[in-house]
């Protein structure tokens, strides 16, 4: 090896661990915002986030399955991504609602580590129900035989270098829905919360919710709707999860949740800017760590943030402009 | 033991049943010797647990990591492949001396942490030494486990003549000594409960402020249920990892175990040693006895086969113990057998 090119190298490797951990990253946010919406407006670590990701996952390796969809290509592959995109969304948006309506909101007046016992309970029974979904004898689900076990998600989504067979980065398809689907959603979702009623009416339940509902808010509404744009996030985040890493598996709501819960935490919880820091955030430190450290102490090093973060700094990066919540 | 003369207290009850089921076990072949060992380690570690939720209102989600560190303390300062060879009960010392020392270091940074940022906290701890126990593998042997570990050993009649007796693979000594060991760490957590100290938990968790001004500092009384609760978590591992001569590996003492022991707690009574008591025996009861028979009786009539997922009663574990706390936080969150005090950290109307 020429003396020349060790640091060239050296800058590859680190611009190349820098983009997937940017690409992860966009996708922890997405979850991350799930989060801190819901302990924005009612304080509840909403345990059960990550699993509702993992069952939009299996919604989207069903259809999948279903539609043969990894044989489409051209337009109408470009068409099945936006179809999963969607109906995932639709999926975990209901969903989230109803876990609201039947696990959450008959707990509003208990105290909150009730609530929290209950959201983790709520959570052992989603991961139960994605293992059954993986034991569905379809194709995909590889014949309902070892239910446990992760399964392979299709790559519908070119693996193709778009800078070049040849260069030294990669920068794939995947990474550009990435970019694609998340930009626009985080844009949106600001601008929902910016600057319209519903928007308006989520701040005042979170700084307020007995003032916000002497003002003729009706608190419980606003309530189901943040669940229900959190849920549809998170719908969005799962199928682009589900395309990015290429396999699922009945258990990964646990880590996902927790990356995302970190982000969250790290960024400042509640704070919507702050998810979107903190999951870029912690994408980067989850590839450089297991780039230079070691893959099998990445955890660790998560939940290290995220001790540290509680300890020194409970309010998070961005988490002291409490005019931001939601 | 030192209890109330109340002939109707439930700890009295099950105490005659489990001296029942070691009498009659063998003449009736009920078969439940093997199942109630189980439920005795996971009777302590509610019992450590209780101290820390119940007794003080700290959600403590990461008590397996606590039992793991039970369990390799113990195999560590037993196993003959290491330095130190302890018997058995100068290793039970140690782990339980190493447990504490494990919590105090845990909860003296982070017990001023709000109730929910302490429960990720405590979670966290969880994952990061089941990581740590797979990944130094030089000491802990990864996914392998320590082993072999010494059984116990007791002074008592054998073939030589009076002396330090091990035990063998029968199921009866074993029983014994944990029912022993369980009616102590009772007695011990009774008496706790109505020590001094244990007086300051309960104040703590009703009112912290209205405890810090009559001169409880919360703090340090939060440490010492920590430590305390901590150090029988310790003794829980030690003593299953001694019954199986393994540690088995790191994964066995996973988030799942922690809700687990968070289940038993709440099925009894969060607060109440009664209620871990009676906790212990439904949700092991559920899980190792009920889940099977419920599997094979499904197999029996032909609805699943036993390739299939509902087939297995380990794939149902997962939804029991959510739908547990789910519903005791809905209906009956004081639990089966309340304790005395009305308001807890958990049930309504608590402080929060």
């Amino acid at each position: 090896m020429a003396m020349e090119s060790q640091p060239s190298m050296w800058v590859d490797v680190f611009m190349q661990q820098l983009t997937t951990g940017l690409s992860n990253g966009m996708i922890i946010a997405l979850i991350a915002i799930g989060y801190t919406m819901v302990y924005g407006i009612i304080e509840l670590i909403n345990f059960a986030h990550g699993d509702l990701c993992t069952l939009g996952s299996f919604l989207a390796l069903t259809l999948v399955g279903l539609l043969g969809m990894d044989a489409w290509t051209g337009l109408p592959g470009v068409g099945g991504v936006v179809l999963l995109l969607v109906s995932c969304a639709l999926f975990c948006a209901s969903l989230n609602w109803v876990i609201d309506r039947v696990f959450y909101r008959p707990l509003r007046q208990a105290p909150k580590l009730t609530l929290l016992v209950s959201a983790i309970g709520c959570s052992f029974i989603l991961v139960n129900v994605a293992l059954f979904w993986g034991g569905i004898p379809m194709e995909v689900f590889g014949g309902g035989v070892a239910a446990a076990a992760p399964k392979d998600f299709p790559a519908l989504v070119s693996d193709e270098n778009l800078l070049g067979a040849t260069a030294k980065m990669s920068f794939t398809m995947s990474d550009l829905l990435v970019v694609c689907v998340t930009l626009p959603l985080m844009v949106a979702l600001t601008m929902l919360i910016r600057f319209t009623r519903l928007g308006k009416a989520m701040r005042a339940v979170a700084q307020n919710p007995t003032a916000a509902s002497l003002m003729g808010i009706d608190v419980d509404r606003v309530i189901g709707a943040t669940f229900l744009i959190g849920g549809a996030i998170g719908g969005f985040a799962s199928v682009i999860y589900a395309l990015y890493n290429n396999t699922i598996s009945f258990q990964m709501g646990y880590r996902t949740g927790m990356d995302a819960f970190t982000a969250a935490v790290l960024g400042g919880i509640g704070s919507m800017p702050g998810a979107v820091v903190g999951g870029l955030l912690i994408g980067v430190a989850r590839a450089l760590s297991d780039g230079y450290i070691e893959a099998r102490w990445t955890n660790s090093v998560v939940f290290g943030i995220l001790i540290l973060t509680l300890v020194f700094r409970p309010s998070g990066l961005l988490g002291a402009k409490l005019r931001d919540k939601v | 033991m030192v209890v109330s003369p109340q002939w109707r207290s439930p700890a009295l009850w099950l105490l005659a049943a489990a001296v029942a089921v070691g009498l009659l076990d063998d003449p009736l072949n009920l078969g439940l010797m093997d199942p109630m060992r189980g439920v005795m380690v996971f009777a302590l570690l509610g019992l450590g647990l209780n101290i820390v939720t119940g007794f003080t209102g700290l959600l403590h989600l990461g008590m397996a990591a606590f039992m793991a560190i039970g369990a390799y303390a113990f195999a560590i300062s037993s196993c003959d492949i290491y330095p130190f060879q302890l018997g058995f009960w100068s290793a039970l010392a140690v782990t339980a001396a190493i447990g504490a020392i494990a919590g105090f270091l845990l909860g003296a940074p982070t017990l001023g942490l709000r109730g929910d940022y302490l429960a990720i906290v405590t979670l966290g701890f969880g994952e990061i030494v089941q990581d740590v126990l797979k990944n130094l593998d030089a000491i802990t042997k990864g996914t392998q486990g320590i082993n072999p570990l010494p059984p116990p050993s007791l002074p008592w009649w054998g073939e030589n003549g009076f002396g330090w007796q091990e035990f063998g693979s029968g199921e009866r000594p074993w029983y014994w000594l944990f029912l022993a060991i369980t009616l102590v760490a009772v007695v011990a957590c009774r008496n706790l409960e109505r020590s001094r100290t244990g007086r300051g938990w309960l104040a703590v968790r009703e009112d912290q402020l209205a405890a810090s001004c009559m001169g409880i500092a919360p703090v340090p009384v939060k440490l010492v249920a920590f430590a305390t609760g901590a150090a029988l978590a310790a003794i829980a591992g030690g003593l299953w990892s001694s019954l199986y001569a393994s540690t088995g590996e790191p994964g066995n003492y996973d988030f799942q175990v922690s809700v687990l022991a968070l289940c038993i707690v709440i099925v009894g009574g969060i607060g109440s040693i009664n209620g871990v008591l009676v906790g212990s025996v439904a949700m092991i009861g559920a899980a190792n006895i009920a889940l099977p028979k419920m599997a094979s009786w499904l197999q029996q009539h032909g609805w699943v086969n036993s390739g299939n997922v509902l087939g297995s009663p380990n794939n149902w574990k997962y939804l029991v113990f959510g739908a547990v706390l789910v519903v005791m936080m809905r209906v009956r969150p004081e639990g089966l057998l309340p304790a005395r005090l009305e308001r807890k950290a958990i049930a309504p109307g608590g402080s929060t």
